[in-house]
């Protein structure tokens, strides 16, 4: 059962927890340990950045064929979320009808199960997002 | 660095080839291609296998040893190295041995690739696939592998105008052009009504709208270009190779309607082959799904940022037209086993320049280009290969 | 020290299902149904939902009204029957959810439909007696009635959770009293996925034994009748049972109107007494004072005297969603959709 895999990211998946560049204060989501950009000069200077959960979407696409864990919930959108932050995330939309998603419809997260390893394994939560209130 | 030609080429038939095992097949071309080269075996300095996932489709890692044992070449204890780069495994093993003549290294080198999908069902297979994405960041959230291409085709269809109907135009062209290969998964036709009637994988992409599941192995033998002639009359010559990385996931790239991997892999090709888009006549890009195709005719300037789905409606990119692409069925119809795909394209191109492509013959082609892809855009490798006169 | 309510959330998800509905598919008069039980509708949890993603839910609304650091939260307890894992908390998963901790102590709590009151009680002892300086309690649940079942009508899910503290109480909790007896009315077996009952049981030597007795204690305690107060909040596992108590303890159909949700949403169990008491903070003004009275099976009752303050004004109620507000937010269900929903179909366990 791969449980560290996922608990090491429980910060980021429930929080919405990022790295800030202390160096250029570039944005990532999920967090990193050296900025691209800045390279060496970001080396321990990587800080944790919240990311408030606002965004719209910026492309977006109904699943029909979907792995096995997902079969409860087809078909489902899944989306590229543009942070207010100005960085990107994947993740589904929920709440409201596939048919309504548009292109740069507001939306904010919300905390869900993702996934979960059987009936006997550890369920995975983290970030989905709905529309916007 | 000195010049590299190619002077073998062998292929299975793709298709689900419940007979033959991963070994049967991957043994099956690299016996054709070093066949086709007039080699007994011993000249072999070193072997190079691109694969995908062999250790989820058939539980075996190891996969450089497994097909040196197999094709008997372990008896003289040659090296043998595993290539991945998920669907760019096959061009990434190509560049390692290419490299690897070109360097002075070895004079011969054998490039094989193969996959074997069908031995574990469907909707694994499909969630193999997906471990080329960002397993943490998109796959976990139920992005599938479709579904992150059905988001670069849904932007490029608001940034572009990009239509279903010009999508759908790939894949009607190139199961057009499968119909003339016999090696190809599929020989039939079909009608863009079909494409769009398709049933939805993740919108707005429909199953015809996604390159198959596969078996198949395809594999080259490369020689140094000062040797070639002593095994083939007709050796085709490496121009060049460029390779390039992007971001994992497709959340993170500048853009999400380009591969900017793809536009740096070919600029480096082209550079080094002294040509550039204009100077290629034939072209085997990655058509795992549609967009695909039409990102990657814009993407290696062929046609300009936004215009791939109308050149592809128009027929621009069809056989006969100034570029023909994918001209062997694509990934869409001649089939797409992960890490044969990559080789399958430069073996394509080397029937092409050598005139041997039959019904598929692009006259007078020059120099042809192969472009494969691993995940949404993460790796992009670029080779050109040239007819020597 | 005045201990109390610091702040409060709700949440419930959007999915209904009708009495009607229900019935149509198990050959039982569903309108019928619906008169006797007084239940118009009931929450369905999405397929994504469980008790964590509620109670989370529930606490950050919570967090967001107050300016409370969730690092001085010093213990969560979360109430509930339908604990996603039988052995890991449902707390910790909120802890971590909402920025509390490490330094905090949690756990579980089950006592049928009181678990939530019990988790406000357990707060109210450590902030009291100084050992925290906040405490948050829970009650949530995404219950399950056997297919067919008279439950099965009335099951539904959603949960509230209560920032419980000495600074800034928007809501002084007086006094509390319990009644607990060993009384099996309702329970559910180790291993099996639906509870039992023990039908008209569970009325006259159960609900109402209990709830009447806290509440008589309550009354007896505080030397208070029921026109000393405002509104009055009861467990609801039907829409009859606490207009029926009620009656029988002297309150008005008004003062119980506003905490009384279970014909809109369902029995929320360990979330209904907490949802209905959000229901009426959601409207108080300062000096109305709740009597809140909550049960659980198997059997107890917890009852509450509480005095709203003035502070309540300051509590930026209006950051988060009235109960008001997430009972008119829903889309109806088929049964078969509401059956894939809830786990009831029997699926194929792993890919191919």
């Amino acid at each position: 059962m791969t449980v560290a895999r996922f608990w090491r990211e429980n910060e980021s998946r429930y929080n919405l927890i990022g790295t800030k560049c202390g160096n250029c204060g570039r944005l990532y989501f999920p967090p990193r340990s050296v900025c691209p950009v800045c390279h060496r000069k970001s080396l321990g200077k990587m800080e944790h950045f919240h990311l408030d959960g606002k965004g719209e979407v910026l492309s977006f696409s109904i699943v029909h064929d979907a792995p096995s864990q997902f079969e409860l919930q087809k078909p489902y959108v899944i989306a590229i979320i543009m942070m207010d932050e100005g960085i990107r995330l994947t993740g589904q939309i929920i709440d409201c009808d596939p048919a309504d998603v548009t292109i740069g419809m507001k939306v904010q997260a919300t905390i869900r199960k993702v996934g979960e390893e059987g009936a006997s394994g550890i369920i995975h939560y983290g970030y989905k997002f709905m529309p916007l209130r | 660095m000195r010049e590299v030609a190619i002077i073998g080429i062998g292929d299975t038939k793709f298709g689900e080839l419940w007979d033959q095992s991963f070994r049967d097949l991957g043994i099956q071309a690299g016996l054709s291609a070093v066949g086709d080269a007039n080699l007994s075996g011993e000249e072999i300095d070193a072997l190079y296998v691109g694969n995908m996932s062999a250790g989820k489709f058939i539980e075996q890692e190891h996969i450089g040893a497994l097909i040196a044992d197999y094709s008997g070449l372990a008896r003289d204890h040659i090296p043998a190295t595993r290539v991945e780069a998920a669907g760019a495994s096959g061009a990434l093993a190509f560049r390692q041995g290419y490299l690897a003549v070109a360097s002075g290294m070895h004079d011969i080198v054998v490039v094989g690739g193969a996959e074997k999908m069908t031995d574990v069902g469907d909707v694994l297979s499909t969630e193999i696939q997906a471990t080329a994405a960002d397993q943490q960041w998109e796959t976990a959230f139920g992005a599938t592998f479709p579904s992150l291409h059905a988001l670069i085709a849904r932007r490029h269809m608001h940034e572009y105008g990009t239509t279903r109907e010009q999508m759908g135009m790939v894949a009607v062209k190139n199961h057009k052009h499968g119909s003339l290969n016999p090696k190809a998964q599929y020989q039939k036709e079909i009608k863009l009504d079909a494409v769009l009637k398709s049933p939805p994988v993740a919108e707005p992409l429909g199953m015809f709208d996604c390159a198959p599941i596969s078996d198949g192995a395809a594999a080259v033998v490369l020689c140094c270009m000062d040797k070639a002639r002593k095994y083939t009359d007709t050796p085709v010559k490496v121009l060049a190779s460029g390779q390039a990385s992007d971001t994992l996931a497709l959340a993170h790239r500048e853009s999400i309607t380009r591969f900017d991997a793809t536009t740096v892999a070919a600029q480096r090709a082209f550079k080094q082959a002294d040509t550039d888009a204009s100077g290629i006549q034939v072209a085997e890009v990655h058509d795992n799904f549609t967009i695909s195709e039409i990102l990657a005719v814009e993407d290696l300037g062929f046609f300009p940022k936004g215009e791939g789905g109308k050149a592809t409606a128009e027929g621009q990119t069809a056989l006969g037209a100034k570029i023909a692409v994918n001209t062997s069925g694509g990934l869409k119809a001649r089939g797409d086993p992960i890490g044969a795909t990559g080789i399958a394209q430069v073996v394509e191109l080397v029937y092409q320049l050598r005139g041997q492509a039959g019904k598929r013959q692009v006259a007078g082609a020059e120099r042809g280009l192969a472009h494969n892809v691993g995940g949404t855009g993460a790796t992009a490798i670029v080779t050109i290969l040239g007819r020597v006169n | 020290m005045e201990v109390g309510i610091v702040s409060y959330g709700a949440y419930l998800p959007r999915y209904r299902i009708t009495p009607q509905e229900i019935g149509r598919v198990w050959g039982t008069d569903g309108e019928q149904m619906s008169k006797n039980l007084l239940i118009l509708s009931k929450s369905v949890p999405s397929p994504d939902e469980d008790v964590i993603t509620i109670s989370i839910e529930a606490a950050r609304n919570m967090l967001r009204r107050c300016e409370v650091n969730p690092q001085d939260i010093g213990a969560i307890y979360v109430g509930s029957e339908s604990h996603p894992y039988a052995v890991k908390p449902t707390g910790t998963v909120v802890a971590e959810a909402i920025g509390a901790g490490p330094n905090l102590t949690v756990a579980d709590y089950e006592f049928a439909c009181k678990a939530g009151t019990a988790a406000i009680q357990t707060c109210m002892g450590l902030v009291g007696s100084g050992m925290i300086k906040y405490g948050v309690a829970i009650g949530a649940d995404t219950s399950q009635g056997a297919p067919g079942d008279a439950l099965e009508f009335s099951a539904s899910a959603g949960g509230a959770a209560y920032l419980i503290g000495s600074e800034k109480v928007i809501a002084r909790i007086n006094k509390t009293c319990s009644y607990t007896t060993d009384t099996p009315d309702f329970w559910r077996r180790e291993g099996q996925c639906y509870p039992s009952h023990g039908g008209r049981f569970t009325g006259e030597p159960a609900y109402f034994k209990h709830i009447l007795a806290a509440a008589k204690n309550l009354f007896g305690v505080m030397g208070t009748k029921p026109t000393d107060y405002q509104y009055a909040v009861f467990h609801q596992p039907n829409g009859k049972f606490p207009v029926r108590v009620a009656k029988q303890l002297g309150f008005t159909e008004q003062q119980i109107e506003v905490g009384l949700l279970t014909p809109f949403i369902g029995n929320t169990y360990s979330g209904a007494v907490p949802l209905g008491l959000a229901s009426v903070l959601d409207v108080a003004e300062p000096g109305q004072r709740i009597f809140a009275v909550a049960y659980g099976s198997g059997a107890g009752s917890d009852a509450f005297d509480i005095t709203v303050t003035d502070e309540i004004k300051e509590l930026r109620r209006e950051r988060a969603p009235t109960v008001k507000e997430l009972v008119e937010r829903k889309k109806f269900l088929d049964y078969a959709t509401y059956a894939k929903y809830r786990g009831k179909i029997r699926m194929k366990e792993g890919a191919e």
